[in-house]
């Protein structure tokens, strides 16, 4: 038995002539999909396996499928005869291009062999000099087979090692996605070695009996990012350290660049001692011989970048774009190494660093050093933990998975920084929107949600929310959440009615719901309020100065407030509500988002409300005054004008009754003082989504807040029913008759348990239940006439419910994300879904 | 809705006999959006009022889309005053009841046809786009006395001031066929507002009712235009068969966006200067690939595309509607192989970073700034001044002091709708040098369009350079 073993992922090149049984041995040792065959390349571009004159459009074909399944981390087989080593080339490109490791695998059959099983096969009919050729090319490629960057090759010389061979696939040595950790992160130490002791104390290691190592009581280990020597006062003591924990398995280490300029200076390479080497060198000098010798094998057996519990973590020195996650290529290690340099220098004449951490959009957590920095930030699922140390900052870890950043003071300036630390004020700007690309929003987008698995974006809708987003939305920091559209209520059947609260009831009764709650709805405008409990709350936390002390949004992302003085001014008020309230440290959050509604609705709608309610009020009431006056003139003459006076009185009380409608959520505003806010959720404070709590809790805390300035707040009335007592239908309707009778907009029904799953899957979370009176703002004055409610009742609610819940899930979603501190554009993507779907088309009466 | 005319001709009465209805009864008849009802609510010998009232179906008014676009999704169909405002609707009512009159037929009273008889017309709710010396301008040139008030929105809440609608009366010696004739036409022109019916064959009706008082008519030219709801084609055709004259526009209807600020600006033809400046430093730049970012129908695109040296041009728009436009009005499809490599057109968005657009030599924003919130500019500026980074950058947008200079602008309005600022040249000078500043580009200011003394030139340009 031959063991052929070779890295998970990888190219692996069959060599041999043809005739040799490539093709039978990679269907014996690979799946078939695993296989890409030249011949069936040539036969896909040109219907002939043998036709030669087609071989560069075929590799094309190939290398086309080639890319795409190592792009995914497929390995991938090349079958063909690959005995010219510009063919070999080509596929060692291909591995390189792609990170991964190139094998290859020789069947070296005797012509003779060969010969008689391409004599069997009537397409091969081929000259003896064609095989020829080949084998003696075949002879020539053995040697240099490595030197042409094969990582490994393997020579099967005859028929009975080939079918005695098994293949072995091993992972490669970054794959550590079966350790799960828990890990403190530790930063570039750059021979500290008393802050590296500060730090290892403070999180709790305890050194062991010879003093040189520290374990973990629980268990836990230290992950050291590399440029653990240099520029500082103590580089073989850290090294010691280091090296004492790993190998007693209480530590894991990457090398950063600083290792490996050390390794070449201890291997007698010349290297210039800039940058701390010089002080490395000299501290090892005092060093016993032996422990140098350690030194360089220590290094040698570093491996450039880890892949950690199952693929969330992944540790770089310099950082890693995910396409090289566990990966392997020189151009990987020295990404880690390096990080991505431009070519160019700057004016302190170090190499120009591109930040590569704001295009990085992968699902893995990468942290890294390197970089020195004031503070450590996240930025998109990166975070750069070196927090200059030696030049006296401090050492910081990360614990993982708690992502809490400990750090420790440096005890002074070891070395002076060439050029000043990357301040504060550079990270916030990491952070703006530049931050959102292109390609986050464009296109069709398919969103993962907690609650309802993937959402649907369709193109043509991110292409309508592209245009609203960036020409009208409010700063993207801000945009955390988007309120969902909801549905109305199936439709009543009851005389001169289009919604009940029958229908909503018996609605959620059918999804399994025990109990609801019915909230009163103002109709005011929606409203987000985003309340910061101090200006500086800003720039920490959303990335972003907040002047006003926060921002006030509507459901389409839009500034609420024109005038950003209003909104101050308005922002001031509810923050004194919440800090009467004693919210702030109830929430345990200094900023929080309110869903609301802003009254009166005249406010922010009156042009809509002159231009259209009033004018059709207008028109009306003079038109209907002088339908009747002519009729009852026409009917004092004795003409018979039938029913037409009972059609126009009917016509005069709807009028009225559409004129009371609207009137009542108008009044002047002239100051903040004259606006109302009914808060009615609580949707998200500091790691916390309060949003998918049970209503009760909302309406108990927010009446709290009502309650400290009953001017400025509007308290929601709301009504909680249980559904299985018979009664409750009964108390729901007469308490929505109470609530509408003079054009009170209605009640919205919603489940106590916020995300209800039903034997349907997710509910409905909230289903609306207008007034009949309030309805004639939304389907005309007259649409009580029952010759018109017959027609109006075939409406059809299916797409609004659809909608209703995949903008409920995306906005979940938005608020999980912010608060689980995941970058922007995850953030982003889901707002940007909910605006998109709100562009669907449906009916703008429900 | 409802409308009354009123004789005071002896007999009264002898109005029924014009109208081919009897005093005495209750006519009904349906149309396509409802009932026309006609009654006399006053029948004597000294007075006679006819009425004529509409009863609109709102319901199928939104079903039954009749020639005009109706967009479903708009909640304005759903609310609006087409029932109770005397419209379009109104003339279809006329021309289905009054048909006959209107032809100038009557059995009965063959000779009171062409007879001018005193006649009353009472619009009770008349929409008027231009309020009542608009209605003068319209019915006075006829021989009207007019009266016209205007009914307020909504007494609860004066402030809101008034309505569109006024209510009309209009007294004339007047046939009863001419009187239905103006109704029939003019109705409409003063509402301005959507109608049920625009096509070719309106053009036809026009001509048919209008052909004979129209070509005198002092407003003959916004009578026509409003009765074909702003299609210039259409309008244009009418008029030229109307003046026998072929000198008018026959130009393609503009894009409604548009219609606005060219009508404005139009006179000086702007668009054209602006493109002209742009490529003057362009031009003097020596830049070869050029982005255009908000590139709307690609004017600017096909200039540059005539320009020798320049390799590559890119437009970029957040409208995929108007890239299609710009696609077309490039003949892309058809174009040379070798010419069709130098443009591109992008789908994308001036707020977000797009590494599409990085590496040009320069990029001209013209007439686009002013299209984003204030709050917006912010993104933008790091998109396009700290990402994508092109040697030149080349903005225009108007100048606000300038407004004051066209007389058809009322004073504090922005010369397009979807603006949603406009500058003075303080103000975008300073912005202009605190981006320069912050961004590391020298930046010189300029006007476009010929300048006044007092309030500078109509468009304002800014050329950032690196």
């Amino acid at each position: 038995m031959t063991v052929l073993k070779i890295p998970e992922l990888c190219v692996v090149a069959l060599v041999g002539v043809s005739g040799s049984g490539k093709s039978t041995f990679a269907s014996r040792h690979f799946l078939s999909t695993e296989v890409l065959s030249s011949d069936f390349c040539r036969a896909l571009v040109s219907d002939d396996e043998n036709d030669q004159s087609v071989t560069s459009a075929a590799f094309d074909v190939l290398s086309y499928i080639a890319n795409r399944r190592l792009e995914a981390g497929r390995l991938t087989v090349v079958d063909a005869t690959n005995v010219q080593v510009e063919a070999r080339r080509s596929l060692v490109g291909l591995a390189k291009e792609n990170n991964v490791l190139a094998v290859a695998i020789v069947l070296d059959v005797s012509e003779e062999v060969c010969a008689a099983r391409n004599a069997a096969r009537p397409d091969r009919q081929f000259g003896s000099h064609v095989l020829r050729n080949q084998h003696s090319q075949l002879r020539r490629s053995l040697r240099g087979l490595r030197r042409e960057g094969f990582h490994r090759v393997y020579h099967l010389k005859d028929e009975g090692e080939i079918s005695s061979v098994v293949i072995e696939r091993e992972p490669l040595w970054n794959d550590r996605r079966k350790d799960h950790g828990p890990f403190d992160i530790i930063g570039d130490v750059h021979g500290c070695a008393a802050e590296l002791v500060d730090l290892l104390d403070v999180l709790g290691y305890q050194r062991d009996l010879e003093g040189h190592s520290f374990c973990h009581p629980d268990g836990r280990r230290a992950l050291f990012l590399g440029d653990l020597v240099d520029r500082g006062p103590a580089t073989p003591e850290v090294l010691r350290l280091v090296m004492g924990m790993v190998e007693q398995g209480n530590a894991l280490c990457i090398p950063g660049n600083h290792e490996v300029k050390l390794l070449r200076a201890l291997n007698g390479k010349s290297v210039n001692a800039e940058h701390g080497l010089a002080e490395s060198l000299e501290q090892l000098a005092a060093e016993p011989p032996e422990f140098s010798a350690q030194v360089v094998s220590f290094i040698d057996r570093l491996v450039g970048h880890f892949v950690l519990d199952d693929g969330r973590l992944v540790v770089a020195h310099a950082g890693l774009p995910a396409n090289m996650h566990g990966r392997a290529s020189a151009a990987v290690r020295s990404f880690a190494l390096y990080g991505d340099t431009t070519g160019e220098s700057d004016e302190y004449g170090l190499p120009v660093r591109y930040p590569w951490a704001r295009d990085y959009r992968g699902d893995a957590i990468v942290v890294y050093g390197h970089t020195p920095v004031t503070e450590a930030v996240w930025v998109n699922k990166t975070i750069c933990i070196d927090t200059g140390c030696v030049f006296g900052g401090r050492l910081s870890a990360l614990r993982y998975p708690e992502r809490e950043l400990v750090s420790v003071p440096a005890r002074r300036v070891y070395y002076e920084p060439i050029k000043p630390l990357i301040s504060q004020q550079d990270e916030v700007e990491m952070r703006e929107p530049t931050d959102l690309d292109i390609d986050d929003v464009l296109g069709k987008r398919i969103v993962k949600t907690r609650l309802s698995g993937t959402v649907t974006v369709r193109e043509e809708n991110a292409i309508a929310a592209l245009e609203v987003m960036s020409r009208f939305a409010i700063d993207p920091r801000w945009l955390i959440y988007l309120p969902p559209t909801m549905s109305p209520t199936a439709t009543s059947d009851q005389e001169g009615l289009l919604e009940h609260p029958r229908n909503a009831l018996a609605a959620f009764r059918e999804a399994g719901v025990g109990s609801v709650v019915c909230e009163e709805k103002h109709m005011g405008s929606r409203a987000i309020v985003v309340a910061l409990r101090d200006p500086a709350v800003g720039p920490r936390r959303f990335g972003i100065e907040a002047p006003s002390g926060g921002v006030v949004y509507t459901r389409t992302g839009r500034p609420f407030f024109a005038d950003i003085d209003l909104q101050t001014a308005f922002l001031a008020k509810v923050r004194l509500g919440i800090d009467e309230a004693g919210l702030w440290d109830e929430l345990e959050s200094d900023w929080v988002a309110l869903d609301c509604e802003i009254l009166p609705w005249s406010a922010k709608a009156e042009g809509l409300l002159r231009q259209q309610y009033a004018s059709v009020g207008a028109a009306a009431t003079r038109a209907v005054a002088a339908e009747r006056a002519a009729l009852a003139a026409a009917g004092a003459r004795g003409v018979d004008v039938g029913d037409l006076v009972a059609q126009i009185e009917r016509r005069d009380t709807s009028v009225e009754g559409f004129v009371a409608a609207y009137g009542r959520y108008c009044w002047p505003v002239e100051s903040v003082d004259d606006l109302r806010i009914a808060p009615f959720q609580i949707l998200a404070g500091e790691g916390s989504v309060h949003a998918l709590r049970d209503h009760p809790w909302h309406l108990e805390v927010l009446g709290r807040l009502v309650d400290t300035d009953l001017t400025t707040f509007r308290a929601t009335k709301a009504l909680s029913v249980d559904l299985d007592d018979d009664t409750s239908e009964r108390t729901v309707t007469q308490w929505w008759e109470e609530l509408t009778a003079s054009g009170g907009e209605g009640m919205v029904v919603k489940p106590i348990e916020v995300a209800h799953h039903g034997s349907k899957g997710l509910t409905q979370p909230g289903i609306k239940v207008r007034g009949r009176e309030y309805l004639r703002i939304i389907y005309g004055p007259e649409y009580t006439a029952e010759e018109y409610l017959s027609r109006l009742r075939s409406r059809n609610l299916g797409h609004k419910r659809s909608l209703a819940l995949r903008e409920f899930s995306l906005g979940i979603e938005a608020l999980e994300r912010f608060v689980g501190t995941e970058p922007l554009y995850r953030v982003h993507e889901c707002v940007f879904g909910i605006l998109a779907l709100e562009s669907e088309p449906v009916d703008p009466r429900l | 809705m409802l409308l009354s005319i009123t004789t005071r001709y002896r007999p009264a009465t002898d109005l029924g006999y014009l109208v081919h209805k009897n005093p005495s009864s209750h006519y009904t008849t349906e149309i396509a959006f409802g009932h026309v009802h006609v009654v006399y609510p006053e029948a004597s010998e000294e007075c006679c009022t006819v009425s004529v009232l509409v009863d609109v179906d709102p319901i199928s008014l939104v079903r039954t889309h009749r020639g005009a676009m109706v967009n479903e999704f708009a909640l304005s169909q759903y609310v609006n005053d087409r029932p109770y405002a005397t419209s379009s609707l109104m003339s279809v009512a006329l021309s289905k009841v009054f048909g006959t009159a209107m032809a100038g037929r009557s059995k009965e009273r063959p000779n009171l046809v062409d007879t001018p008889i005193p006649l009353e017309v009472s619009l009770p709710v008349t929409p008027c786009r231009g309020g009542a010396r608009l209605v003068r301008r319209i019915f006075e040139p006829l021989g009207y006395l007019v009266g016209a008030d205007a009914i307020p929105l909504d007494p609860r809440f004066p402030d809101w001031g008034d309505s569109r609608y006024m209510d009309v009366t209009l007294s004339a010696e007047v046939t009863l066929k001419s009187l239905l004739t103006h109704l029939y036409v003019l109705l409409p022109v003063l509402d301005d507002d959507k109608h049920y019916w625009v096509g070719s064959e309106e053009i036809e009706k026009l001509i048919h009712r209008a052909g004979d008082w129209l070509v005198g008519h002092p407003e003959r030219e916004l009578i026509t235009r409003r009765y074909l709801r702003h299609d210039r084609q259409l309008t244009s055709e009418a008029l030229s068969r109307l003046m026998e004259d072929d000198t008018a526009d026959s130009g393609a209807p503009e894009p409604c966006q548009s219609v606005d600020e060219a009508s404005i600006e139009g006179p000086i033809n702007l668009k054209q200067q602006r493109i002209d400046a742009v490529l003057e430093i362009i031009r003097a730049n020596g830049a070869r690939r050029i982005l255009d970012l908000g590139c709307g129908e690609g004017r600017l695109l096909a200039e540059l595309l005539r320009e020798p040296g320049i390799e590559q041009v890119v437009g970029l728009d957040v409208s995929h509607r108007v890239l299609e436009q710009a696609a077309k009005r490039l003949y892309l499809d058809t174009m040379a192989p070798r010419q069709r490599s130098r443009v591109e057109l992008l789908q994308g968005s001036i707020t977000y970073r797009d590494s599409r657009l990085v590496g040009f030599d320069a990029a001209a924003v013209i007439e686009v700034i002013e299209h984003l919130d204030r709050s917006r500019l912010d993104a933008f500026e790091r998109m396009i001044f700290a990402y994508a980074r092109p040697s030149t950058v080349i903005i225009t947008t108007p100048n606000s002091e300038y407004n004051v200079r066209f007389l058809n602008l009322p004073a504090g309005e922005f010369r397009h709708r979807d603006h949603r600022f406009e500058w003075t040249r303080s103000e975008f000078a300073d912005w202009c040098q605190q981006v320069a500043h912050r961004r590391d580009y020298s930046v010189t200011m300029s006007g476009i369009g010929s300048g006044d003394p007092e309030f500078g030139s109509p468009t304002q340009m800014a050329v950032f350079t690196r």
